[in-house]
């Protein structure tokens, strides 16, 4: 016979106090990221272009408008399908400098590198970077190179920096997105982050999952043939389309309203995601796009989206709203709707 | 997708939606006791569509919120110490503690690291013998066939540095305290899939008997769900209370064979204590005699163990079902998923936590209009 419960007096958890360390969640993209960047990083660096919170930052110099992102790879494992750490190297800062409609032009790397990896292996990451940057027409022209003691770095990290320059009449930024604007997505969502996750040690799950890791500014510079009136370009890499979205709308003070069924999925991410129990709006992405343009170009850019390889399935996956300013929300398939929050940290697999 | 689209079709929620709009005559109170259907019903946005005579509360079915603060305070304890390597599943690292979680002692230099299964861990004490390495072993009976089966494995295979700290809680039990509170408002369960998958559902069939109240075996999808609503009005306008199977493409009565016999060799059942609940006689799993030498309880000595709990937290009202997450008036102000007062708003399969995150618009929308 169980004994009766006494409901009064019950107690629950003390609050956790602030960390006083830096834990993996300030580099999982999600809201203890922002609040490092916000609370950290702005006070003590503070100027225009940083407080931007662009992918890049655009800044005039002579009559050019110039756009320059630096980024930092730390990916594990270093080699995994569809890619490896040196084409991400190059495509995610390409993309973070076309994020502001910019031509990228130059990239630089800079190299940690733990003491016994293998030189065929740093050949192998060299020679992809080579390749993914004479196929997105940038020059790779300043590097540098650390070794650091065995036990002290997972083989390589890569540190890339982009330039590129920005055409007239195009401005773009995470704070233009306007009520009635489109949000455009250039295709499925969630591969890379589980192309990783699937052949993470412990978790080596057969699929046929590739990271969709791609440079986006041959698409970019297709958009802007198009129209240069787009609102906002992301890439959403950490954190993914969720998170990039909540910045949006709290950049641009904006609701943002998606059609949960509209949103591509492929399906072994789909599959991979439900045994997880892991949201693949929150998954990260390397070589997908999210456009906020308004409604009256919307229908044609989605038609040049398709019409570039990068692009073949872009989506309409929602519209701008007035209500609820800076809150992402969905409307569920069966009709309901949801929020979709900023994480707090990174995604954890559940126990069942 | 193919064997989930089929689950998540929105003219068939529709016409579910109709037949327990036009079926339910009166206003009906029950509850989904798994945190799994709970994140399913806020996720899709059920509870809004679901009539007024159709009151969903949430049940303390969460493996994550309802471990024990000494238990949780232990595992931190001993994840700190040298020369250990702390296996768990990542839900488990974010939980609060007395004074900190598993990723503050990660932080901290312990070596915590996320598991996807027991049997990883059991690999990785292979790979490390000089380290000693332990598992979190939490959940419900759906996760504890296979922390049986590493204990099992780790006795045979003679893996001596791995050990493993249990706190498996059961949930028929939990749903006797329930019944049997003066204060319960429940009039019907929607009990877990997956948890009767492996122990079959004979086990309520006594419960029914004596509260006189349905249970329909649910499953996680929104027409799972919606089904599992609908077949509990049927009964509770008809005043019937039965068990009932709507989950049968996952569950026979009798459960999974193999793997209760697994659970019964390497477990035996105790008393154990909720975190939020209280102590429930015979509602936990501990490693039965035979395998008491994997037992990280015993294996190291913890002392000076002082739990604290917050006095804002009604967590443990939310885990019985007595106040709706945001009837506390923590909820989204001093507790929010990034400062928890109460593991339900930690995990994401918490109650607390499943409001915080889809069920603010409900409001937003209801503020509107």
């Amino acid at each position: 016979m169980t004994k009766e419960l006494n409901f009064e007096g019950w107690t629950c958890p003390m609050p956790l106090r602030d960390h006083s360390n830096i834990i993996m969640s300030h580099g999982g993209g999600g809201q203890l990221s922002a609040e490092l960047i916000q609370h950290l990083f702005l006070p003590a660096f503070s100027n225009e272009q940083l407080e931007a919170l662009g992918d890049s930052a655009v800044f005039d110099l002579g009559n050019r408008r110039l756009a320059v992102s630096t980024d930092s790879f730390v990916v594990q494992p270093l080699f995994f399908p569809g890619g490896n750490i040196g084409h991400l190297a190059v495509h995610g800062t390409v993309n973070d400098v076309s994020m502001s409609g910019a031509t990228p032009l130059y990239l630089t790397a800079g190299f940690i590198i733990e003491e016994g990896l293998a030189l065929e292996s740093l050949g192998l990451i060299v020679g992809s970077m080579a390749a993914a940057a004479a196929e997105a027409g940038v020059r790779l022209i300043a590097g540098d190179t650390k070794v650091v003691d065995r036990g002290h770095g997972d083989g390589v990290y890569i540190n890339t920096s982009g330039i590129g320059v920005v055409p007239d009449g195009v401005t773009i930024g995470p704070d233009r997105a306007e009520p009635g604007d489109m949000v455009l997505v250039s295709g499925t969502i969630g591969d890379h982050g589980m192309a990783i996750m699937s052949v993470r040690e412990g978790l080596q799950f057969e699929t046929s999952i590739e990271s969709d890791t791609a440079a986006l500014n041959g698409l970019v510079a297709a958009m802007l043939e198009e129209t240069r009136d787009l609102h906002v370009l992301r890439d959403p890499t950490r954190g993914g389309v969720a998170s990039a979205l909540n910045e949006i709308a709290q950049a641009s003070g904006v609701g943002i309203m998606l059609e949960e069924r509209k949103i591509p999925v492929g399906a072994a991410v789909a599959s991979a995601c439900e045994l997880l129990g892991m949201d693949p709006l929150y998954v990260a992405n390397e070589g997908k796009l999210i456009a906020i343009v308004p409604q009256e170009h919307a229908d044609v850019l989605l038609d040049t989206m398709q019409r570039h390889r990068h692009g073949a399935e872009a989506t309409i996956i929602g519209q701008v709203v007035e209500d609820h300013p800076g809150m992402v929300v969905a409307r569920t398939g069966i009709g309901g709707t949801r929020i979709v929050d900023m994480q707090v940290g990174e995604q954890l697999p559940r126990i069942c | 997708m193919k064997y989930l689209d089929e689950y998540r079709d929105p003219e068939l929620a529709g016409k579910l939606f109709d037949e327990i709009r036009e079926t339910g005559k009166h206003h009906w109170t029950m509850m989904e006791v798994c945190g799994g259907q709970t994140h399913s019903i806020i996720r899709n946005g059920i509870d809004q569509l679901l009539p007024d005579t159709v009151e969903l509360i949430h049940g303390p079915g969460c493996p994550v919120c309802v471990t024990p603060l000494e238990t949780i305070d232990r595992a931190l304890a001993i994840a700190s110490s040298p020369d250990v390597i702390f296996c768990s599943f990542g839900d488990m690292l974010r939980v609060p503690g007395s004074e900190k979680d598993l990723f503050r002692v990660k932080s901290e230099g312990g070596d915590v690291r996320i598991v996807y299964s027991p049997l990883d861990a059991l690999k990785v004490a292979g790979e490390n013998p000089e380290k000693e390495v332990v598992f979190f072993g939490i959940g419900f009976e759906t996760t504890a066939p296979a922390n049986a089966m590493a204990v099992f494995q780790a006795k045979q295979l003679e893996i001596a540095n791995f050990s493993m700290l249990v706190s498996h809680v059961l949930v028929p039990p939990a749903l006797e305290a329930i019944m049997s509170s003066p204060s319960s408002r429940v009039q019907a369960f929607l009990a877990a899939g997956h948890v009767c998958s492996v122990m079959g559902y004979w086990q309520y069939e006594p419960l029914v008997e004596k509260y006189r109240v349905p249970i329909v075996i649910t499953g996680f999808e929104p027409l799972d769900v919606l089904e599992g609503i609908r077949r509990v009005v049927v009964q509770l306008e008809e005043g019937r209370a039965e068990v009932e199977n709507a989950y049968e493409r996952a569950v026979l009565r009798e459960g999974n064979l193999p793997a209760q016999r697994m659970l019964k060799d390497v477990f035996t059942v105790c008393e154990r204590t909720w975190r939020g609940i209280g102590s429930i006689a015979n509602s936990g799993w501990e490693l039965s005699d035979k395998y008491r030498e994997f037992d990280a309880a015993h294996r190291f000595t913890v002392t000076d163990i002082k739990t604290q709990e917050s006095p804002l937290c009604r967590s443990g009202e939310v885990l019985q079902g007595l106040i709706k997450p945001n009837q506390c008036q923590a909820f989204g102000t001093v507790c929010t998923p990034r400062k928890p007062l109460g593991a339900t708003m930690v995990s994401n399969e918490g109650a607390c936590a499943a409001y915080y995150r889809y069920g603010r618009f409900a409001e937003v929308e209801s503020a509107n209009t």
